[in-house]
């Protein structure tokens, strides 16, 4: 057999058809079941789309390069369920494009750090991690402290609905004003609709916020890690969600 | 070498299909780029606009002044030129990519001293994907195009195909790297590891890439030579499986066409096993197939043996490639990924140990009746260290895939340490030993400037990756067991932060081997620049010669 390996050694075009046969077969046959079987994601209720503000912060998230750090992904271990909760479901990254599960834990694991502290505290940790805890590597992040872009996070969001986020109409019209409406700004006084579009969201996360921060955005979305999912309906024995 | 046969017509290179479509794809981009210059809402999208309406500029200032220089082009001759811009940039961007991978190394050491509460840039978050690429696809792609342009003349004693192609190829790929490196300064990232780079930059690379492609492919066809040579089916490969992983990986949907920020495609668990898929053939293909071709090609050459088995090597080059697109689930152990697929992966992980061995195997076996020159010719010497390192380092990650190692050693600086023992000692060496050969080939030197400044790089370096690897495989078993500790009464026995704070000593300990290994590199670049110049070490060659003067095999046409 090697013998005819020969003919492979004389003509391109069969090695490039061979070599690309050959790679493409382990990612179709591990990638591809992913999109369709249908136990991959978890049935539970309470997972849904970022609000604008989280939404923000996210992406200053991903801008500072956060998942370099910290993961975003518990595992069924005992010591990591302990120390910090829940291990992670498929269901609670369903609208994350990109996923921030991270693979290094120079810090803490962050998918359920959501209502484990304080907005205060967030903001004292990001402006100086060392003042709360003195034997942390942690850069400092004072300067997030400054304006919030948020002229195109309606755009932002109608980018995630093309790539599958159920972002209702609604939602993409009020995405400013609910983004202020969020973090407390003064000057977004009608509440009118924000209940309806973001159901068990109170607004507002920061009283009388005069300049939205970048600070607010990623605290806004700090918060919401791993407090979505309604665990009440989760069926830990049905055979679908045991992997 | 080719030598020049009174070629037909050796005319300035103009209106050539080549310059065409280069002077095509510079004039459609400088007015794309134009237009989001204008158009942008954003400060460092317009920057990046800038730089690409630059450098195209450049690039079309480069082809006039080409074109009008009315030098003549001898088809028949090997374009070595573009091999020697190539070391040039490989040793730039090395040294780049290791000093930044210092800096990060210290900034974790003392957090205190090297953080910037009001310059995000100069933080981890930022520079560690800068020091990621930087040494991947900076330094290793410069390798890699470098050395495939050369081997590949070689091997078909024919000239690189295409004209400027290869040029446009060469500097375009450099673009690339500019630009991704400035964005990651500036927070521009889709945040996949080792996939950074946003939208543009990625359409920019594939570009780039088929035109690579189309330059090795060219040159495959018009070979003179009826047999393509091992190391040219591992470039193919490599070429071609980056080609699709890209693709694949970076698919996103982009906010608008003037703004960088975009959102994948995927969401989720399945954008995890495609990054992941992505992320671990970038070893497999990238730092693997495109290196073992360097070997393939660099270790006969410089010991003057044929390759060990040739029969060893089609077994090696297919099995490797089949197996290692399988394994990238097993960076998604106990995660949220289906176990079946974490299964597959474990068992394809492990299986790769045998064909990873098997080319280590022909490497090192091909000293057979050669092996004195390990102690007299140290790039030798370096080669073989580095496919030793290629075997330390793939049999430890099987063992890491394993996933009761792997619920121990995932998240730690072990990992940290496994794939720098990999990329130091393997992809480094390898390419320090095929930068000192191309150095002494192309610039045609008898010897290179010192044989003893590569004993200097080749012990502090190494000194420097022992130092790198075993801190961090303390650092990183001494964490995770941390994270797993019980006390007496069944309570988690340490806060997250004694587990970080255990690590200080290590975290000096790498810093200072990052650094010792980067001061190798410096001595290297300046070897490089004196044995280029043609320059001799005086010392060296007056009382005694050494033992081994290997004749400079440019000399010698490509058998």
């Amino acid at each position: 057999m090697l013998s005819k390996h020969g003919f492979l050694e004389r003509h391109t075009g069969p090695l490039i058809a061979g070599i690309l046969v050959v790679v493409s077969i382990g990612g179709l046959i591990e990638i591809a079941p992913l999109f369709y079987l249908e136990n991959t994601i978890e049935e539970v209720d309470g997972v849904r789309p970022y609000t604008p503000l989280e939404l923000a912060g996210r992406d200053i998230y991903i801008r500072e390069g956060c998942y370099n750090c910290h993961s975003q992904m518990v595992r069924p271990l005992r010591d990591e369920v302990e120390r910090y909760g829940h291990y992670s479901l498929a269901a609670e990254s369903m609208y994350d494009h990109p996923f921030q599960w991270g693979s290094k834990r120079t810090g803490p694991d962050l998918a359920r750090v959501g209502g484990k502290y304080s907005d205060d505290w967030h903001r004292q940790h990001l402006i100086d991690p060392r003042s709360l805890v003195p034997g942390s590597i942690m850069p400092p992040y004072a300067f997030l402290d400054r304006p919030l872009r948020h002229d195109r996070i309606q755009a932002q969001m109608k980018a995630n609905q093309r790539v599958g986020v159920p972002y209702t109409e609604a939602q993409l019209v009020a995405a400013r004003h609910d983004l202020q409406m969020q973090a407390g700004s003064p000057w977004a006084e009608d509440y009118s609709g924000f209940e309806e579009r973001w159901p068990g969201i109170e607004p507002p996360m920061f009283a009388e916020n005069e300049v939205i921060t970048e600070m607010d955005a990623l605290i806004a979305y700090l918060q919401v890690l791993g407090t979505m999912v309604d665990f009440s309906t989760y069926e830990i024995e049905n055979v679908d969600n045991q992997r | 070498m080719a030598t020049s046969v009174s070629s037909p017509n050796p005319g300035p290179n103009t209106g050539s299909i080549d310059t065409t479509f280069v002077a095509a794809v510079l004039s459609v981009g400088c007015l794309i780029f134009y237009l989001v210059a204008a158009y942008t809402p954003e400060p460092a999208m317009q920057v990046h606009a800038f730089m690409f309406l630059a450098a195209f500029m450049l690039g079309g200032a480069g082809m006039l002044l080409r074109a009008t220089d009315g030098k003549p082009v001898d088809p028949a001759a090997y374009n070595t030129d573009i091999v020697k811009v190539g070391v040039a940039a490989s040793a730039f961007w090395g040294v780049v990519g290791f000093l930044v991978g210092c800096v990060i190394a210290f900034q974790l050491a003392f957090p205190e001293l090297l953080s910037w509460e009001q310059h995000g840039w100069l933080n981890f978050g930022r520079l560690r994907p800068l020091h990621t690429s930087a040494v991947i696809f900076a330094f290793g792609g410069s390798v890699l195009l470098t050395t495939s342009f050369y081997v590949v003349q070689r091997t078909t004693r024919a000239r690189l195909f295409g004209g400027v192609l290869p040029w446009f190829t060469f500097w375009g790929y450099q673009l690339f790297i500019v630009i991704a490196a400035t964005g990651y300064l500036m927070g521009i990232t889709q945040s996949k590891e080792y996939a950074e780079p946003e939208w543009y930059a990625d359409i920019w690379l594939t570009i780039i890439w088929v035109c690579y492609l189309l330059v090795f492919l060219g040159t495959l066809w018009k070979r003179k030579e009826p047999h393509i040579y091992v190391a040219n089916w591992f470039f193919l490969a490599f070429i071609v499986t980056v080609a699709m992983l890209h693709i694949v990986n970076n698919l996103a949907m982009p906010v608008s066409l003037f703004e960088s920020r975009s959102y994948s495609l995927f969401a989720g668990v399945q954008d995890a096993l495609t990054q992941w898929w992505y992320g671990h053939n970038a070893v497999g293909f990238f730092l693997t197939a495109g290196f073992l071709a360097i070997m393939y090609y660099f270790i006969p050459k410089r010991v003057e043996r044929p390759v060990y088995s040739y029969r060893l090597s089609i077994v090696h080059f297919w099995s490797l490639i089949f197996i290692y697109i399988w394994a990238g689930p097993h960076h998604l152990h106990y995660t949220a990924l289906p176990e079946w697929a974490q299964t597959l992966g474990m068992t394809f992980s492990i299986m790769l140990w045998m064909p990873s061995w098997g080319g280590m195997i022909n490497g090192l076996m091909t000293l057979s009746g050669a092996w004195d020159k390990l102690r007299t010719d140290p790039v030798v010497r370096m080669m073989v260290v580095s496919v030793a390192f290629y075997g330390m380092s793939t049999f430890e990650g099987p063992l890491m895939s394993v996933r009761a190692v792997n619920s121990l050693s995932h998240y730690t600086e072990w990992t940290v340490g496994h794939v720098h023992s990999g990329a130091l000692g393997w992809v480094g060496y390898i390419s320090f030993g095929a930068l000192y050969c191309l150095t002494q080939w192309v610039w045609k030197r008898e010897r290179l400037y010192s044989l003893a400044l590569v004993e200097w790089h080749f012990w502090i370096s190494t000194l420097g990756i022992l130092l790198y690897i075993t801190s961090m495989w303390v650092a990183g078993i001494t964490e995770g067991l941390m994270w797993r500790a019980y006390d007496e009464y069944g309570f988690l026995q340490f806060s997250f932060i004694q587990t970080v704070e255990a690590k200080h000593i290590y975290y000096i300990i790498r810093a200072v081997g990052g650094t010792f290994f980067l001061i190798g590199v410096l001595i290297m670049c300046f070897n490089l620049w004196k044995t280029a110049r043609g320059d001799i070490r005086q010392a060296e060659v007056e009382p005694k010669p050494l033992p081994t003067p290997a004749p400079a095999p440019s000399a010698a046409p490509a058998e």
